[in-house]
């Protein structure tokens, strides 16, 4: 079967087993955020989790790494407004998620 | 606190694979921690196991030694030998009083994903152990380049991973470019999954290596791969432009073409130009060891042959820190069959320590084939350098810092006007390797052009003002507040200080 997620309302297949990122790059998307300071679009780079270009909002849980995400069906993609700032503030930190509350 | 294993692996590429299962065979208790779903690293990345197609396997090289250790693994991880933890990252590295470390780890991905995917969402867990052997690989070393950070231009190993990982082709016409043989085996790949390759466009000259007689002879197989590629290369009609390099990536919101020059005698790019249209483009100047778990944990360091910092490992990878072993590509970049061995030794040598003398013989087997395959590393190393005083070919626009986007000018203007001579004033004041990836990308290209502009040679400590990076993967902030509740109240900051 083939996945369907959804990237700024449009549909985006992706092979089961296949990451966010690449599923988006063989739709033809090769960006999918802006930086915060210049505004320049911004999407696969290094492809194993080191730089960071490619983050992404998925299902709503911002800055999340799209290379290395698996795809999922149903899978919503984007917020529309991704820069890559994280609202916890500067650095490597992250909003606390549901599934890694103490 | 659970009860400790006896070694903690970080890492199952090449090197932690080898050493998780060599370590368990010899009777000690394992834990192996891995950022990836499942084993294999970036050298035998391979698509996901469970939606495997007959193609997969093809192209992955060294392929029986990767499929014998994940044989074993499973043998050993099935029996409670091996307690395997795919999907987590090791943020947090600490030493205790007693010598005892803990590994602070946290899922690779946080995001609540379905059933359907590979990696496992689980609580955040710590694992203690009486010693560590360190495999943390690295990834493509990249020179700033006009352009670079145009979507559509990609690390090397990036568009490989995207070929071997998830079948997926990054463009239709691709460039690629930079140093060393590893740009052969990409363009090949692209070229057998059907991109048109319009170059390789490599800065030093053709099989280099191949002249050098110290590391030609330690290696007779490599001259037969080096072969194999060339003939593929000559099979896809492939162009090798050596002595070349990239001026600039061409495009307007994606690339469009690359401009290249050849490198005059006197090194610079002065030779005549060229346009190449390209949709993708492939970028490698080598590989940057990943040194955020030694250097957390206090390990000397040292530079390389290839310019690298790289950890400092005595003839049986032990490193400065009592305890701590470090294998692969970390104790300096020589590709996945001395990984492989570097990592038995670990575990052989660890065991040894611990009462078990059956691999005395084997010991000095490997050490052999480390010393061999050393030389042949080395070869290639001053086969391929870097090209000296590249960031003078820089323009002030050019982005240095992809996270922060610091320019050349940016870092020219810290250095002239403000006095930042050495890399640690000029990240304070520029920012360069202040962003989400914290140096990773831009810290080898920082420690040059710092360098450069002061009119000397990279030092170690140019690169160890870049490398040291606390937490060493993004962690929740209910992570870090559980940690500091745990230990009376200090950030993981103060507690291992010093090396950023």
């Amino acid at each position: 079967m083939t996945y369907r997620m959804t990237f700024r309302g449009a549909t985006v297949p992706a092979e089961p087993g296949q990451s966010v990122a690449a599923a988006l790059v063989a739709a033809g998307i090769l960006d999918w955020r802006t930086t915060r300071k210049e505004g320049r679009p911004r999407g696969l780079f290094c492809g194993i989790g080191i730089c960071f270009d490619c983050l992404i909002t998925v299902d709503g849980v911002p800055g999340e790494r799209a290379c290395l995400v698996p795809a999922a069906d149903g899978m919503r993609l984007g917020d529309g407004t991704d820069t890559g700032d994280d609202p916890a503030g500067p650095g490597p930190g992250k909003e606390d998620g549901d599934a890694a509350s103490a | 606190m659970p009860h400790p294993h006896d070694v903690a692996v970080v890492g199952a590429g090449p090197a932690g694979l080898a050493a998780a299962v060599e370590a368990a065979e010899a009777g000690l208790d394992v834990a192996l921690v891995d950022a990836a779903g499942q084993p294999g690293g970036q050298y035998w990345r391979h698509f996901d196991e469970r939606h495997a197609a007959p193609g997969d396997a093809r192209g992955l090289p060294g392929g029986p030694v990767f499929t014998d250790l994940r044989a074993r693994l499973r043998a050993l991880s099935g029996s409670g030998r091996v307690r395997y933890l795919p999907g987590r990252q090791v943020w947090l590295a600490t030493r205790d009083d007693d010598g005892t470390f803990t590994l602070r780890t946290t899922a690779t991905v946080s995001a609540p994903v379905s059933a359907a995917a590979s990696v496992p969402v689980s609580a955040p867990e710590s694992v203690t152990a009486r010693a560590l052997i360190l495999c943390p690989g690295g990834y493509d070393r990249q020179l700033p380049v006009p352009g670079w950070d145009l979507p559509g231009v990609m690390a090397a190993g990036g568009v490989q991973a995207l070929l071997k990982g998830h079948r997926t082709l990054a463009g239709k016409r691709a460039v690629v470019a930079g140093t060393g043989p590893f740009l052969l085996p990409v363009a090949t790949g692209l070229a057998r999954a059907g991109a048109a390759v319009a170059a390789v466009v490599e800065a030093n000259g053709t099989l280099g290596w191949s002249r050098d007689p110290r590391g030609a002879v330690s290696a007779p197989g490599k001259g037969v791969e080096a072969l194999r590629y060339a003939a593929s290369m000559a099979r896809h009609r492939i162009p090798y432009r050596t002595g070349t390099v990239i001026r600039e990536v061409l495009g307007d919101g994606r690339v469009e073409a690359v401009r290249t020059a050849v490198l005059a005698r006197d090194g610079r790019p002065a030779g005549p130009e060229r346009e190449i249209a390209a949709d993708l483009v492939a970028l490698g100047w080598g590989f940057t060891p990943s040194l955020e778990l030694p250097l957390m944990l206090g390990a000397r360091t040292r530079l390389d042959l290839d310019g690298s910092l790289v950890v400092v490992v005595d003839a049986l990878q032990r490193s400065s820190v009592e305890g701590v072993y470090v294998a692969g590509e970390a104790t300096g970049v020589g590709g996945a069959a001395l990984a492989v061995a570097e990592g038995r030794l670990s575990a052989l040598a660890l065991a040894a320590s611990t009462g078990d003398p059956a691999g005395t013989a084997a010991i000095r087997r490997v050490r052999r084939r480390i010393r061999r395959a050393r030389r042949f590393a080395a070869a290639m190393h001053r086969a391929y350098p870097v090209p000296a005083g590249w960031p003078r070919w820089l323009p002030d626009s050019a982005v240095v810092c992809r996270c922060e986007e610091v320019t050349y000018g940016d870092l020219r203007h810290a250095h002239a006007d403000l006095g930042a001579t050495d890399p640690r004033t000029l990240k304070m004041l520029a920012r360069p390797g202040m962003g989400w990836c914290q140096g990773r990308i831009c810290g080898f290209a920082t420690a040059g052009i710092a360098s450069c502009l002061s009119g000397r040679p990279s030092t170690a400590e140019d690169l160890r003002a870049l490398s040291g990076r606390t937490p060493a993967a993004p962690v929740r902030l209910g992570e870090l507040a559980a940690l500091a509740e745990e230990t009376g109240g200090g950030g993981p900051a103060e507690e291992t200080g010093g090396s950023s």
